[in-house]
């Protein structure tokens, strides 16, 4: 019988979320800028110790409030200390709590959303109804309440945004999960006779994983944002430990001495959001469920 | 040989759906009405009817892919319907489907030799070594190349994915497998293959069939006995052949006559099929084939007939068949 099946394609199987990532990269160049401009932010925060011209925290009441200069590339803000290293310091205090609120939201989110699409019904209804109490809340008032709760840290930091990103994580998997539960395969894996936990986790989670990382990508951006908010308004990280909301915030108190001081920090966050962006529009992009070929 | 390996009895199947808007009222659709048949170890047993009359419901109602609501199913002398969790567990490995759709039914981002060893895998029956050896076999057995295990469904052509459904259903060697439109979606000429690769594999396996479709010329290849279902009931059933040529119940007559026959010598003008399937949440009074029926009486306007026996082989629901000379009514 099998001369009677035409040949298969050659050459190696890429797996197809290999294959998407691909397009997003080819068809979309934009993709590309905001990939490498976000890599490049994060190698910058790794390696922050080593590129710091200065110690982030050293005051020097002589060198307070002074402009970009030779010694002082950034300038200086009201202790003295320096912006650059600042800036630098501050990247790794934005990206981490980014990372681990939207990497927790992302797993607790989608969990919560597949389960709640995979058996409908009334376990839907009211999952959901929770997740619309939370998501009527805008994230950084949502945020405000939980820091002032539970008082200003990192950690709280984490868990304030990451509650605020649940609820969309849990709407994102849980639609494409209703699709993806009424397809034959869901009930060939019945019929096979898996368990609910085996059919969620391995056929129905890598069929929504696209959607969810592109909002991954897209509740990064935001999430640094809320965080530069409230540290903004006093409820981010504690001083003297720099953070880019927080040297917004410095900086304004002196805006009259020196107005770099808020647009540094500002123009950090600004590339950080843009990047994330331009690389979670390309991903969606790829993953438009009108051009997939697997659907 | 005498006892039936699947026994069907009554099974009813009704859908609730709200519907309607600011006031939606639950309605009934009813998929399947009491449907009773038998399949024999080894028989290949057709489930005919247009789109909607609830075959493929059936399937899933053996499979308790959907709950039915009432009736039994015995399999081998075991009651499906009862069984808890650890005993349909054990039934699931005896009993398989195939889909329609070969472009659904496969998970796009699993690769075929992992998702063909799942099975063997949960359901503990050999180790991963064994069962990639046991995928490739497979693959083989279903005309796929040996190594085609390391590739994802979208690198095949739809026959070849309607291949890889078959070698799923085999994997844990079943004793029945519902084939719900398993050549349907495909080109005439893999259809065909296809059946024959079923036909194959029933005698090596010694298979028994549940095979579902719409097609009467390829039921009547693969099939030894068919029932005809009419919105959710069993209208007529009996072997292929008796079936075929001296069709019972005005529905069947209307189904074959559409139907293209393999010899040119009898071609004809196809008689038309009038009017359409009605709807199984509002279905006619009386026989519910009545308003598309050209021998309609009174009678079957008001009265559903009765399920007839005309013998040991064949059954009919029909008013219009008189049991004492054999006959009914001829178009």
């Amino acid at each position: 019988m099998t001369d009677q099946t035409e040949a298969l394609p050659r050459g190696v199987s890429r797996h197809p979320f290999v294959d998407q990532l691909a397009k997003a990269f080819r068809t979309n160049k934009l993709t590309w800028v905001g990939a490498v401009i976000f890599v490049l932010i994060v190698l910058v925060a790794i390696a922050a110790p080593l590129l710091s011209p200065h110690d982030p925290l050293q005051q020097n009441i002589l060198h307070r409030l002074k402009g970009p200069g030779p010694e002082f590339w950034l300038g200086t803000d009201a202790y003295g200390r320096d912006i650059l290293s600042r800036l630098l310091y501050g990247a790794r205090v934005s990206l981490i709590i980014g990372v681990a609120a939207i990497g927790s939201a992302m797993v607790i989110g989608s969990a919560i959303g597949v389960v709640a699409g995979y058996y409908g019904g009334k376990v839907d209804l009211v999952i959901m109804q929770a997740m619309d109490v939370l998501l009527a809340f805008p994230a950084l008032i949502l945020g405000l309440i939980v820091v002032a709760m539970l008082g200003p840290s990192m950690e709280n930091l984490i868990i304030a945004i990451s509650l605020t990103a649940i609820p969309p994580f849990a709407r994102i998997a849980r639609a494409p999960t209703i699709v993806v539960k009424e397809r034959d395969y869901i009930e060939a894996c019945r019929a096979l006779g898996y368990g609910d936990l085996r059919i969620m986790t391995l056929h129905v989670l890598p069929n929504v994983l696209s959607e969810i990382l592109v909002m991954g990508s897209l509740w990064l951006a935001t999430a640094i944002r809320v965080e530069a908010s409230l540290s903004f308004i006093g409820l981010g990280v504690k001083p003297p430990t720099a953070s880019w909301g927080g040297m917004i915030r410095e900086g304004f108190e002196n805006i009259l001495d020196n107005i770099w001081l808020s647009i540094f920090p500002s123009l950090a966050i600004l590339l950080v959001v843009f990047s994330l962006n331009l690389l979670g529009d390309g991903l969606r992009d790829a993953i438009d469920p009108r051009t997939r070929s697997d659907a | 040989m005498s006892d039936p390996l699947l026994r069907v009895r009554d099974l009813r199947t009704h859908f609730r759906v709200k519907r309607g808007f600011p006031n939606p009222e639950t309605v009934t659709v009813r998929a399947l009405d009491e449907i009773s048949f038998e399949v024999k170890r080894g028989e290949a047993f057709g489930l005919v009817g247009e789109s909607g009359c609830g075959k493929s419901t059936a399937g899933r109602s053996i499979l308790r892919l959907v709950e039915p609501d009432s009736g039994s199913i015995e399999f081998d002398g075991e009651d499906v319907l009862r069984a808890d969790k650890a005993r349909m567990r054990a039934l699931r490995r005896r009993l398989q489907i195939i889909f329609q759709d070969p472009y659904s039914s496969l998970n796009p981002r699993m690769r075929i030799g992992t998702a063909l060893a799942e099975p063997l895998l949960v359901h503990g029956i050999m180790g991963k070594a064994e069962a990639a050896e046991r995928v490739r076999d497979l693959l083989v057995e279903v005309g796929l190349p040996r190594d085609a295990g390391i590739r994802f469904p979208h690198e095949f052509s739809g026959g070849q994915r309607q291949r890889l459904g078959i070698a799923r259903a085999l994997t844990l060697n079943p004793e029945l497998i519902i084939a719900d439109e398993p050549v349907s979606a495909l080109d005439v000429s893999i259809q065909s293959q296809i059946l024959m690769l079923l036909r194959n594999l029933q005698e090596t396996h010694d298979l028994s069939f549940i095979f579902i479709s719409h097609d009467l010329g390829v039921v009547r290849y693969f099939c030894q006995v068919m029932a005809v279902m009419y919105l959710g009931r069993i209208v007529e059933k009996g072997p292929i052949p008796r079936i075929f040529d001296e069709p019972l119940h005005p529905y069947t007559v209307m189904l074959r006559d559409a139907s293209p026959v393999p010899d040119p010598t009898a071609r004809k003008a196809f008689e038309r099929i009038e009017g359409e399937v009605p709807s199984a949440i509002n279905p006619p009074s009386g026989c519910h084939f009545h308003p598309r029926c050209k021998h309609a009486t009174e009678l079957c306007r008001k009265v559903y007939p009765k399920w007839m026996e005309v013998d040991a082989q064949r059954g009919v629901a029909c008013h219009l068949y008189d049991p004492a000379s054999g006959m009914s009514p001829k178009p």
